[in-house]
């Protein structure tokens, strides 16, 4: 019973940060409709530059945090303006593909800056935040892991519903032209959203690292496990990215504490293929209807 | 061969074999025939055991880009996961070779069909499925490949790998790698044939139709999902065909190289070769591999200046990071790919000095 207290424990902290990082792809398809395959560079770039400044430079952690999703918003707008908006308009797997070329880049120079090793960031997390209830021992990661998150989708949803930007946005995803046409400057909203998206990719790539350490192969595959959770909530809601996140977490967890460790790895991929065949639009996605 | 005309200054097609036909002049097919017969002839015998190695790399390659090329250029249907099918077609052929005792090229031929059921099989998502939802199914694909060639150790060895005996064919050793390049470049020359005389037939036209809209194309009457299942299984054949090849070719190899980089490596090809064409794939798999071996001279190079030596280590991942350049930039400068700079290049010796 412990056992699988303790594992449900960490499947939802895990899903939790899966959910963290697939809402910043959600955001970019939402309103740009590009599949973003460098989303999980996007979380490594986050997690280095957190880690250059808490640990070789020293900063206290708090403009550690500041700096970060300082430099991951400007990234984020660089990003789009140089690579993605050459490509507006073009066909689908152009501009998948410059996504997966981008992927590659930062990896490579990912790899090349800091090599294929595991660092850990220096302690700062509190020790009063860990759990300890009974036998089951919730670490400060995890609990902080959900604050974090929760704090992030609750920023989100007042963003979404309340600021300007945030209705813009809404209004791109909903109708590009419409929006247009209504005087929303879609290209700035582009820019945005990646830069926001870079944002919330960088917090969860801290988060996952302050849990696994850091490392560019590790935080890289999460990018790639983020298809499997954003089909499975819907591509394009917020809420199911949430929902698919935890779904997907805790599957994990529990194939790799009751099956076994390899076959956990591959279990959101067959999962992800069924979902397809199933339900391809996912729990909480709009289904497409296409007019010739 | 008729008679030897020169090119028309314009678009004087009457008929519409003339419009289908792969030589516009009796000059393109003798230079191909040329182009051939120095590849053939005189290619192996003036390059060292390196390059050759290399060249054959390049002809591998380029079988199985050939196969990606009619998937994406041609039917439209995005897949990341030929790098897996590759790693099929190899493990079929080991695996037929060694557990079962197949012959050279029964066991290759035999890969490639294994590997086109495999390939349509993962290709029955795109019964439903479109664009991004597709590209995720095939992503899935290649996980699942990977797990499975690492994990079936009853059959594939796991990751200790496989060893394959070498390549017999009519009774003759041709495992080396002189011996190897007439097996792969024939190869090759089949393959391309084969590829460039299926899209001008019946079925390349539909799988151009779906490309171009696949609502159009069910419109007209075409059996959509029958034409983008068949993509599926020629696409992967000529995977596992080159798969096939390559590990006669390596003669042991483990499932590592068969991750989603190698995926990625093949889109690479065509789309810096040029999407929807057959010369384009070929263009693009000599320049990846021809980029690949520079980083890795450049890499050489640099270790063995004293002061460096310690940073040429690290070093090898900028060869990731030169394959993503490469790729976003001619994606944003020429899209079309290297076969339109070869056309561009041609017309304009065509058209001196009157070009325009």
């Amino acid at each position: 019973m412990e056992f699988f207290i303790q594992i449900l424990v960490n499947g939802l902290s895990i899903g939790f940060l899966y959910a963290l990082s697939a809402l910043g792809f959600v955001m970019i398809f939402k309103s740009s409709s590009v599949l973003n395959f460098a989303h999980g560079e996007l979380l490594a770039i986050g997690a280095f530059i957190f880690l250059v400044l808490a640990a070789s430079a020293g900063l206290p952690i708090v403009l550690c945090f500041v700096l970060t999703l300082m430099g991951c918003f400007a990234l984020g707008f660089i990003i789009e303006r140089l690579f993605l908006r050459p490509l507006i308009g073009e066909a689908l797997i152009e501009v998948i593909m410059l996504t997966v070329g981008l992927a590659a880049m930062f990896k490579g120079l990912m790899l090349f800056a800091f090599g294929g090793n595991f660092f850990k960031y220096p302690e700062f997390l509190p020790k009063a935040l860990t759990i300890q209830w009974g036998m089951i021992n919730v670490p400060s990661v995890y609990v902080s892991s959900i604050i974090i998150g929760l704090f992030f989708l609750g920023l989100f949803g007042f963003f979404f519903k309340y600021s300007s930007q945030g209705i813009y946005m809404r209004s791109v995803a909903d109708h590009q032209t419409a929006a247009l046409s209504l005087g929303v400057h879609v290209r700035r909203v582009f820019a945005l959203s990646w830069a926001i998206a870079a944002v919330v990719a960088a917090m969860s790539g801290i988060v996952l690292g302050i849990m696994h350490g850091v490392n560019v192969h590790e935080l890289s595959s999460i990018g790639l496990k983020v298809f499997p959770v954003v089909i499975l909530g819907g591509l394009d809601s917020i809420g199911g990215a949430i929902v698919g996140g935890i779904i997907i977490g805790l599957l994990e967890t529990f194939t790799g504490g009751y099956i076994s460790g390899s076959l956990a790895e591959v279990i959101p991929y067959i999962v992800l293929v069924f979902i397809l065949l199933i339900k391809p639009y996912g729990l909480f996605g709009s289904v497409e209807i296409e007019r010739v | 061969m008729g008679r030897m005309r020169f090119r028309p200054c314009g678009n004087f097609k009457e008929r519409y074999e003339q419009e289908i036909a792969i030589f516009e002049t009796d000059f393109g097919r003798l230079w191909v025939w040329i182009g051939l017969a120095l590849l053939l002839g005189v290619v192996p015998f003036i390059s060292g055991p390196y390059t050759l190695y290399i060249i054959n790399n390049i002809g591998i390659a380029a079988i199985a880009a050939i196969g990606l090329n009619l998937l994406i250029g041609y039917t439209g249907q995005i897949s990341l996961g030929h790098g897996a099918f590759f790693g099929v077609g190899a493990y079929a052929a080991a695996i037929l070779a060694t557990k079962v005792g197949f012959p050279f090229g029964a066991s290759v031929l035999a890969a490639g069909f294994i590997t086109a059921l495999v390939g349509m099989v993962f290709g029955i998502p795109s019964v439903r499925l479109k664009h991004l939802y597709l590209c995720i199914a095939t992503l899935a694909g290649q996980f699942i490949i990977e797990y499975v060639l690492m994990n079936w150790e009853g059959l594939t060895g796991g990751p200790e790998g496989i060893i394959v005996p070498g390549a017999t064919l009519f009774g003759l050793d041709v495992s080396g790698d002189r011996p190897f390049f007439w097996v792969i470049f024939v190869c090759f020359a089949i393959m391309c044939w084969m590829a460039v005389n299926l899209v001008r037939s019946r079925y390349g036209r539909a799988f151009i139709a779906i490309r171009d809209n696949d609502l159009a194309a069910a419109g007209m009457g075409i059996p959509i999902f029958r034409y983008k299942l068949l993509s599926f299984g020629i696409s992967s054949f000529y995977a596992g065909f080159a798969g096939g090849l390559w590990a006669y070719y390596n003669m042991s190899f483990t499932p590592e190289p068969f991750t989603i980089v190698l995926s990625i490596q093949y889109i690479a090809m065509i789309i810096i070769g040029g999407l929807g064409s057959i010369s384009g794939s070929v263009f693009g798999a000599i320049f990846i591999m021809l980029l690949n071996e520079l980083l890795s001279v450049a890499t050489e190079f640099v270790m063995n200046v004293e002061a460096f030596a310690g940073a040429a280590l690290t070093m090898a991942p900028l060869r990731e990071f030169f394959f993503g350049l490469a790729i976003v930039l001619f994606l944003i400068f020429e899209p079309r790919g290297l076969a339109e700079v070869w056309r561009v290049i041609r017309s304009s010796f065509r058209l001196w000095p009157f070009s325009y």
